[in-house]
């Protein structure tokens, strides 16, 4: 393979460059040029940088504690000294949000973590294995498929104890099942296409086949559904802080913050105006990133 | 088709089973000692031995699932740990606002979505289309209970335009005011939660519509009624719309279990006395018994809602065959 490379470097020097065999663009990079003319998507990976940024330097970023009470100071405006004002028990908004963004940026990468890890991991069992196997994952899977999602998740969530690391791992366990089944038909349709049948006909080993013509293609649809889900995980967890269920006090998420906000909706809209805000520009990025990631991942779509 | 009806039903069997074993299985991962619940405070340990065995709770726990499915088959959810009162009573007597609300969005959401994606499909790339794009991005994002909490500070707190929780005045009736007082209490009490739901749903199945009707109007038999010399509005809604709403009415199949909940911070937010509200307090109040049972029963309406969606398909379709 390298003695082939070194030939072809050479005649490719030896007949002036660049202009008679240009350099093949390698993968990444043409994902990335078709990437960058979705204008939306970009705006959405800006969008998350800055939200990742926010939580990684939370605590140069943050003004103040973020659980500090200040009774005296409790549902003031946002003013200079509290740039989103007070909650109820006079915290400062502005600090629980960044903090905020650390924890509900965490939950839903790794609750989307654990969803994607276990899909792919029974899609493809079922899909590699065949025969029992593959009817014992599936009907499994069907099973928890059945039950209504978001009661399932409060079910589970009430039963465990409560902690940022039990919603993390509850949110992605109960939503695994339909990447579970798209893995597995992605797998099962690419095993009977053409280039699969020409790899094998060229005498390619099943590990080759697998590892480096079905798993890449296969992977493409996964990369999609795990941006839209860590979006999806950050909406979940925000409805199941919503309503008292979620992360813990005195941590705050942007939904929990929400839920402060509740009782207060008429003297202080401002505790649940700006965390409504966060969930809201960074669920809507990971689904618009998403979406630039379908597009540029397709090889079928041409430029 | 009889085979096909008859295979699916006995497939549903085994897999009715895994959901009612996984159901209580996991309810009785709970922490917490039911007996906790059942009996009162200062209960002597003699007293609590003879509710535990009342209550068949020493029996090994296969025994005590036998014991719960022969009861669930015969439609008995049991009684509530917690108030005594008779879990599928209790259920039915909120299912009625549960579906009552439900019905409505239903309503408002096949009305306005259908339309929008008619005419994303029919004018695709245009303006129009572009923003029901957007808004579908945007409803995909939003999280509702905020939506819902903007609407009742502006509508409800602000203006005071709007009720902001229950059903309906309590005391307020035809009998009492008159059918027309009575029509616009309840519509202004429904109101802003059918609209906070279907706004986060209909662009779902807007954009289902569109690309349906992308789909069919790609078909070869809408060239050839343009080519035999159709109006457009013909062709369109005679021609393409039929074949186009096609799939739409297989969504209806999966909307049922929708239909029985899935509401639970919505019906939070208003204080709306459903199934969501139940479960939500049964959750809170360590009510199993009833958590279980909202569990199966939304697990059940989810098969069936499956079948009847791919029977529907066959009905609709007839190009689709089922040996």
């Amino acid at each position: 393979m390298l003695e082939l490379e070194k030939k072809r470097i050479l005649l490719r020097d030896s007949y002036g460059g660049d202009a008679l065999t240009p350099e093949p663009e390698s993968y990444g990079r043409m994902v990335w040029r078709r990437f960058k003319k979705h204008k939306l998507a970009m705006a959405g990976l800006y969008v998350l940088i800055f939200m990742y940024a926010l939580a990684i330097f939370a605590p140069m970023i943050a003004t103040q504690s973020y659980e500090a009470v200040d009774p005296p100071n409790k549902l003031k405006p946002p003013s200079r000294e509290h740039l989103m004002g007070t909650d109820h028990v006079g915290r400062d908004v502005f600090s629980r949000v960044i903090w905020g963004s650390r924890i509900s940026l965490s939950v839903g990468f790794v609750a989307a973590a654990v969803a994607v890890t276990l899909g792919v991991l029974v899609g493809a069992t079922a899909a590699y294995f065949g025969g029992w196997v593959d009817d014992i994952l599936m009907r499994f899977t069907e099973i928890v498929m059945a039950f209504p999602t978001f009661f399932l998740l409060l079910t589970i969530v009430s039963i465990l104890e409560r902690s940022i690391f039990n919603i993390m791992l509850v949110i992605g366990l109960t939503s695994w099942p339909s990447l579970a089944r798209m893995v597995r038909g992605q797998i099962l349709s690419l095993r009977e296409q053409e280039f699969t049948e020409a790899a094998r006909a060229l005498g390619a080993s099943d590990a080759r086949i697998i590892f480096r013509h079905i798993l890449p293609n296969a992977m493409a649809p996964v990369i999609v559904s795990a941006t839209m889900r860590i979006g999806g995980a950050i909406l979940s967890e925000s409805s199941l802080s919503f309503l008292g269920l979620g992360v813990p006090e005195p941590f705050p998420s942007w939904g929990s913050i929400l839920n402060a906000g509740r009782n207060y909706l008429l003297q202080a809209p401002w505790i649940t105006t700006f965390p409504g805000i966060f969930i809201f520009l960074t669920v809507l990025a990971f689904n618009y990133v998403g979406d630039g990631l379908r597009d540029a991942l397709d090889p079928r779509l041409k430029d | 088709m009889r085979t096909y009806i008859i295979r699916r039903l006995l497939q549903m069997i085994p897999l009715l089973i895994g959901i009612s074993i996984v159901n209580f299985t996991i309810m009785h991962l709970a922490p917490g000692d039911p007996v906790d619940l059942l009996v009162e405070r200062n209960a002597t340990a003699e007293e609590r031995a003879r509710i535990r065995e009342l209550y068949g709770l020493n029996d090994p726990i296969y025994v005590q699932y036998f014991r719960w499915l022969s009861h669930v088959l015969r439609g008995d959810f049991g009684k509530s740990f917690v108030d005594g009162q008779s879990v599928s009573k209790t259920i039915l007597e909120r299912l009625p606002y549960t579906l009552y609300l439900n019905f409505l969005i239903m309503v408002v959401i096949y009305a306005v979505a259908v339309p929008i994606g008619i005419i994303s499909a029919l004018k695709q790339y245009s303006k129009f289309d572009h923003i029901m794009t957007t808004l579908a991005f945007l409803g995909q994002a939003v999280p509702s209970f905020w939506i819902g909490l903007i609407l009742i500070y502006f509508f409800g707190l602000k203006l005071d335009w709007l009720p902001i929780s229950g059903v309906g005045t309590i005391g307020l009736n035809v009998r009492t005011a008159g059918f027309w007082a009575t029509f616009v209490d309840r519509a202004a009490h429904v109101v802003m939660p059918v609209i906070v739901v279907a706004f986060g749903s209909l662009t779902g199945v807007a954009r289902y519509m569109r690309s349906s009707m992308l789909e069919v109007i790609r078909q070869d038999y809408v060239r050839t009624a343009r080519a035999k010399g159709l109006p457009e509005k013909v062709v369109i809604v005679k021609h393409a719309l039929r074949n186009a709403l096609l799939p739409i009415v297989t969504l209806l199949g999966n909307e049922l279990p929708l239909l029985f909940g899935g509401l639970v911070v919505i019906e939070s937010i208003f204080s709306w006395p459903g199934i969501g509200l139940l479960s939500i307090r049964a959750i809170f109040q360590r009510d199993y018994q009833i958590v279980m049972a909202i569990n199966m029963m939304g697990a059940t309406l989810m098969v069936l809602g499956n079948f009847l969606a791919d029977l529907l398909y066959v009905v609709v379709d007839p190009r689709i065959k089922y040996s």
